[in-house]
This record gives structure tokens, sequence and C-alpha cells, in this order.
């Protein structure tokens, strides 16, 4: 159960450009490829943002984590997205594959709507990298 | 299992601090907090309750210098210590390199001590992991309050209790004074951090 993927320094390069191409560009502020242990794997960010990405990531974990439990009490495996709405910036959560999150931080530039769309893109891609 | 960026040689390390409620696992990371700042960049993270007990966890990473050219960052988590937060506990344990055990040596807290080991056994084994093969140093706190009149277990009987299969560095300390606190840290993290040195050939 336990899990930590072991990246070469290719596969983070590779995965760094997914991360830009289909978030950072869209116009996303930042982004954080992390395990559930809680470790960051990969953040980029828009040059803008100065988000304590280690505490973020740790918190992440626990936030997936306990929202899981909450998913096996109603009967489901887990909630494989979740999102938080702030008044300017809000945080999208999604599954890559077993332990592995991406967080997306957006302001209200970026449309939900879209933003699933090119992290659903964005995951793809990097599911053919791992 | 600590995550290993070749990237950026960066290597981050999971150290948790493990053991009963109220057995000062929080005391010792705002003591680190404290006597570390300068080389603490962030704030210590809390998830508390309104009764000030750690509801999930303690959060604070820092870094530690640079190891066969890879930079070493370290983070302590505390864990909910109260029997009824099991299951953020154990979301905790998850990819942890090196544990801590704060014992607490206070005479009425005997049973939980040894309940709590035996918990933190059974929530590694959830995670396929040996408490025989996980770097591990033990603290024995609240030494201080022998000198308060209030009666302590004796080293002795907390080794016997704890620590006679497991045979783990022990330290007895007082989290809320620091003694041996940073003794404590800085022995785990030795001892993780040697665990390591062979992946990072």
């Amino acid at each position: 159960m336990d899990f930590t993927i072991d990246f070469t320094k290719e596969q983070i390069e590779s995965i760094e450009d997914v991360l830009q191409q289909e978030l950072i560009d869209l116009g996303v502020q930042s982004v954080i490829l992390m395990d559930l242990a809680g470790n960051v794997i990969v953040n980029l960010d828009n040059g803008h943002a100065n988000h304590d990405v280690f505490s973020l990531a740790a918190l992440a974990a626990g936030n997936y984590g306990a929202v899981s439990a909450m998913a096996n009490i109603i009967g489901e495996q887990e909630f494989s997205l979740l999102f938080h709405k702030g008044e300017k910036e809000s945080i999208h959560f999604s599954k890559v594959v077993e332990d592995l999150l991406l967080l997306t931080i957006f302001n209200r530039d970026v449309s939900l709507g879209f933003l699933r769309l090119k992290v659903a893109e964005a995951i793809k891609r990097i599911q053919t990298l791992i | 299992m600590a995550l290993i960026n070749p990237k950026k040689r960066e290597v981050q390390v999971k150290i948790v601090y493990y053991g009963p409620g109220r057995g000062g696992k929080t005391t010792n990371l705002e003591y680190i907090n404290r006597k570390f700042k300068k080389r603490i960049l962030n704030e210590m993270v809390t998830v508390k309750t309104y009764g000030d007990r750690t509801l999930f966890f303690d959060f604070l990473p820092f870094d530690i210098g640079e190891i066969k050219g890879h930079s070493i960052k370290i983070q302590l988590y505390t864990v909910p210590g109260q029997v009824k937060y099991n299951a953020t506990r154990r979301l905790v344990l998850r990819g942890v390199d090196g544990i801590v055990f704060v014992a607490d040596s206070m005479d009425l807290r005997r049973e939980m001590n040894i309940r709590s080991l035996q918990n933190l056994k059974e929530n590694l084994e959830a995670f396929n992991k040996n408490i025989f093969n996980i770097p591990l140093v033990m603290q024995y706190n609240k030494r201080d309050l022998a000198d308060e009149g209030i009666p302590i277990l004796s080293e002795e009987t907390l080794q016997k209790d704890l620590n006679s299969r497991l045979n783990a560095p022990y330290f007895p300390g007082s989290a809320i004074r620091g003694d041996n606190v940073a003794a404590t840290m800085k022995k785990i993290i030795a001892l993780t951090v040697s665990s390591l040195r062979k992946k990072l050939q």
C-alpha cells in the first residue's frame, strides 16, 4: 500500500513540459504534482505565486485522505476530484494515478470548466510518462 | 519512502512523532521551531481542535544542508495522539521514513504508552512496514515532572515496557524545557538519512 515512484530526471522534465503547456500557459497560478505522503514531485508557477508548497502538499495529502475516508462511509471508493473555491483563488485537486495528486491553483481569470478539461488532458499525458 | 528528485537533486524525508495523547509530540515540534528558527523558512502548520489537541497533524519543514550532492529537506510531522483519531493517525504515517516515539513518563500513563506503541506497530503493518526495520528513536518525555513530586516511571521500566525488543536509541527528555529535544531529532535524522545513503550513491 505504501508507494513512491522513483522519477528520472527526464521524466520530471517531460512532466514539467506537460504542466507548463497545458496549465501554466493557460493562465493558472501554480501546479503541484505530489504523492499522498505529502511529497512535492513537481512544482511550477507563473512567476507571481509565492505559496508555501511544502505545507500545501502536506495539508493536501491529509485533506485528500480525510475526504477519501468520507467517501468510504457513503459507499464510494474515493472522490477522485476535489475543488475548493475561494473569493480570488481556488484550488482544484485531481488524482493522476494511485497515490499521485495534481493540485492546481488558479484565479478568476480561468474558468473552472476549461481548467477541468485541461487538467484531464494533462493527466492523460502524464499517465503515459510514468 | 523518501522522495528523491534527481533534477533538483533534492530529497524529501518524512519523520513522524508518534505517541499517546498529551505526551508532548507537538511540544517537541514547537521547541524545534523556536530553537532552529533560522533554518526554518516556513511557518509551522498545525491542525488543532478547539480543545487545543492535535486533530490532524503538525507539520514543520526545514533544510539540513547537503549530503552526497543532494539537498535534504526534512519534514517533521506529529500524529494526533488521542485513541479516537486513528484514521487520521494512520494517514500521517503514509510514506514515513523515520519515527520518534514520544512516551509519557508519568506513572499514570504507563498503559497508554504500551497501547500507543502497539497501535504504531499495527498502523505500520497497514502500509507493509515493520516496526523492527524502520529508523526509530524513543524519547521518554516529561522527566521534569519528578522535580514537582509527580510520580514518574523509571527509565528501566520504560525500557522494559517499550524498548526491550526494539532496542532503539532512547533519550530521557523534557520537551517543555527542551532537554534532549534536539538530541532526539538529530538522532532520528542521522538514522533516517544514513538508511537513505545507499540510494543516493
